[in-house]
């Protein structure tokens, strides 16, 4: 266990906020001060024993911590190979991983006298966790959201109003995550003073990469150590999806020095090749966008293309500075996997195991299609299961009706 | 043919005036008629224009100037070509011409490029909101090279300490936000408020011109005594955006640009 140590905060990112040439603050000035009172209120935070005691406290009696780590074996004989091993986020309190992170949001935003909560969110799950632990904090809580999104996620829609959130529909753009995050950032460059955004995803200005990577970083500690105590070993392998990559960051962060192969999922959309796709690290550039240098879709003007993916959660066009850097460094592999390919892994883990996975999980369970016959039986793959599938039972079943 | 931008505000000081700093969205509504508003407002005796280089994802802009950016993105704007825009009437200009845009498509061009382009087009300085002077080093040396004002911004909320920073970053002229808020917001001048510009005027070596949410010759009025110059944008790009046709447009806009540039007296 001594080598877990690899899962506190690291090297990177350096004191500006810099993963390599990526991270960074490219906000307007208004936000510079907010900025550097997150950053500090952050770095007392962690010299304060009774917060991480509060947080930790938190995600085990209200977030329903330390998930389980479930051996799938159905699965892993279907697909031949390495045994499967799902890291169960889907069964935390709100049904996906984001509620580690809005937790530990949520109590920086008190400790730095917010009143005032705002967050973004693609697929709702950011959302509805945001606007759980805001009704948990009494904090008034606004919910910026595409109406595309709106549309195919009604359910999250409905839980966010009813957990006393407002929900503002953002019809700008694609109507979906890129633009309900530009919103949010407007937002909070006119209420900077009495509001704490709280970011959903590993991207942003420093120190919000950190930030959430920290407060997710417990998926890949508690698999860890899990595995350690059930096997006695290390996985060979470590899978989850990527759209901004917060599920990934958090669970690659803390094996990032144990030698297990990495392994980031991009959405393919309709494909690579039909130019509507999320795939930022596989087919996009470096570039800026919502405050921080990363790998983004962008035309040759540097103006920002819409993503597409099937997965709301998915589907925005820039990936985290620190997969930049990773993927530069080529400590983390990055592959692509289409919706076609995902509604069938998700319909797949449906049956086999009788677990109904979110469409963003259903990417990285699609790519073991390719990746598990590639291991021994008796090697490990690690895989995140970042969300649960109930919002997206009705958008499945309408595109298996379509494809009769 | 790029002009010095602190003989400008120099220069209306002298007249006993606030600098006129009117923007324009580059592209919206097209190209051409663009290029009629830079002229009318030169006509009218800006000491500076600024010309918006638009961008998808512009954080700090309002609705207003995101329509306007948007538009001229569908109709096909991109950097190259309101520069391009900009350098075919550059020479006819008096005032000083300023660009403003984001760091996105300045990268994607490469800041040696981008700031050659420009200050071959008669560009004297450049706004860029989203890059603070921290991570502005290889734009700085950029504009350096081709002798391009970098333009910085300030806020209300922005500490002593990092102003002396931003100001010795700067060159040309110092942007002041006038609130926390986007372009086109609501703006109330209240004393507190005034006071605090005010004093950032004070401690700058550079000249500062005030922005976000002019929108009245009142409001311009009211900043002429304590600040160097006054940015609008947002209101006048919303008189291109109400016009029946390019003519109304230049004659909408160019009524409103008289009014606050007539309320800059001093």
């Amino acid at each position: 266990m001594s080598s877990s140590q690899a899962s506190s905060p690291g090297p990177l990112p350096d004191a500006k906020g810099h993963f390599g040439p990526y991270g960074g603050r490219f906000v307007p000035e208004n936000l510079m001060p907010a900025l550097e009172e997150l950053a500090a209120a952050y770095a007392t935070a962690l010299e304060d024993p009774s917060f991480s005691a509060e947080l930790a406290g938190l995600l085990e009696h209200y977030a329903g911590r330390p998930t389980p780590l479930y051996e799938a074996a159905n699965l892993s004989r279907a697909l031949g190979g390495g045994r499967i091993f799902l890291k169960r986020e889907d069964l935390t309190h709100t049904g996906a991983h984001k509620i580690n992170n809005a937790l530990g949001q949520v109590l920086l935003a008190r400790r730095m006298g917010k009143k005032r909560i705002i967050a973004e969110t693609g697929a709702g799950q950011h959302g509805v966790a945001t606007a759980t632990t805001a009704a948990l904090m009494g904090l008034e809580c606004l919910v910026y959201m595409g109406t595309l999104d709106m549309e195919r996620q009604a359910l999250n829609v409905t839980r966010m109003e009813m957990l006393g959130a407002k929900v503002e529909p953002v019809t700008s753009g694609s109507c979906s995550l890129k633009d309900a995050t530009t919103q949010a950032i407007r937002d909070w460059v006119s209420n900077v003073r009495d509001t704490h955004y709280i970011i959903g995803s590993v991207v942003g200005p420093h120190p919000y990469p950190r930030l959430v990577r920290d407060f997710q970083a417990v998926i890949g500690r508690e698999a860890r150590a899990q595995l350690l105590e059930r096997e006695g070993r290390l996985p060979n392998a470590a899978v989850a999806c990527v759209g901004a990559g917060s599920n990934a960051i958090g669970l690659f962060h803390p094996l990032l020095d144990d030698p297990v192969d990495l392994i980031g999922v991009e959405a393919a959309g309709y494909g690579l090749d039909s130019g509507e796709h999320s795939a930022s690290l596989t087919a996009g550039k470096p570039g800026v966008l919502h405050g921080a240098a990363l790998y983004l879709l962008q035309d040759p003007h540097g103006q920002i293309i819409e993503a597409y993916s099937m997965a709301a959660g998915l589907d925005y066009p820039g990936v985290g500075p620190e997969h930049s850097h990773l993927k530069d460094i080529e400590r983390v592999t990055y592959a692509t996997v289409d919706d076609k390919a995902a509604v069938r892994a998700f319909m797949d883990l449906t049956r086999l195991e009788g677990i109904i996975p979110a469409l963003e999980s259903a990417h990285a369970l699609a790519h073991l299609k390719e990746l598990a016959p590639q291991y021994g039986k008796d090697d490990i793959i690690l895989v995140c299961l970042s969300g649960r599938g109930d919002k997206d039972v009705s958008q499945v079943t309408a595109y298996l009706e379509k494809q009769k | 043919m790029s002009k010095d931008l602190r003989e400008q505000f120099a220069n209306a000081a002298e007249a006993g005036r606030a600098a006129f700093v009117p923007y324009v969205t580059g592209g919206f509504p097209d190209h051409a008629t663009c290029q009629e508003l830079v002229l009318a407002l030169d006509g009218l005796g800006s000491e500076v224009i600024e010309v918006g280089i638009p961008f998808s994802d512009p954080l700090a802009d309002g609705p207003i100037i995101q329509a306007s950016s948007h538009q001229a993105l569908m109709a096909g704007a991109t950097p190259a070509n309101v520069l391009d825009s900009v350098a075919s009437i550059a020479g006819k200009v008096q005032a000083a011409l300023v660009v403003m845009t984001y760091i996105n498509p300045v990268l994607a061009m490469g800041c040696q490029e981008f700031a050659r382009r420009a200050a071959d087009a008669g560009v004297s300085g450049v706004i860029i909101p989203d890059i603070p002077p921290e991570e502005a080093g290889e734009w700085l040396a950029a504009c350096d090279q081709h002798g391009l004002a970098p333009v910085f911004m300030a806020a209300p909320g922005t500490p002593p300490e990092r102003l002396q920073r931003i100001m010795q970053a700067g060159k040309g002229f110092l942007y002041y936000v006038s609130m926390d808020g986007v372009t086109g917001s609501d703006l109330e001048l209240g004393r507190e408020r005034l006071a605090a510009m005010q004093k950032v005027r004070a401690a700058s070596s550079l000249p500062v011109a005030v922005g976000f949410g002019v929108a009245t010759p009142a409001q311009a009025a009211a900043l002429a005594p304590v600040a160097d110059g006054v940015v609008v944008g947002s209101a006048l790009v919303r008189r291109v955006q109400e016009a029946d046709g390019p003519a109304e447009a230049v004659r909408s806009m160019s009524e409103l640009a008289g009014q606050l540039r007539g309320a800059l007296k001093r």
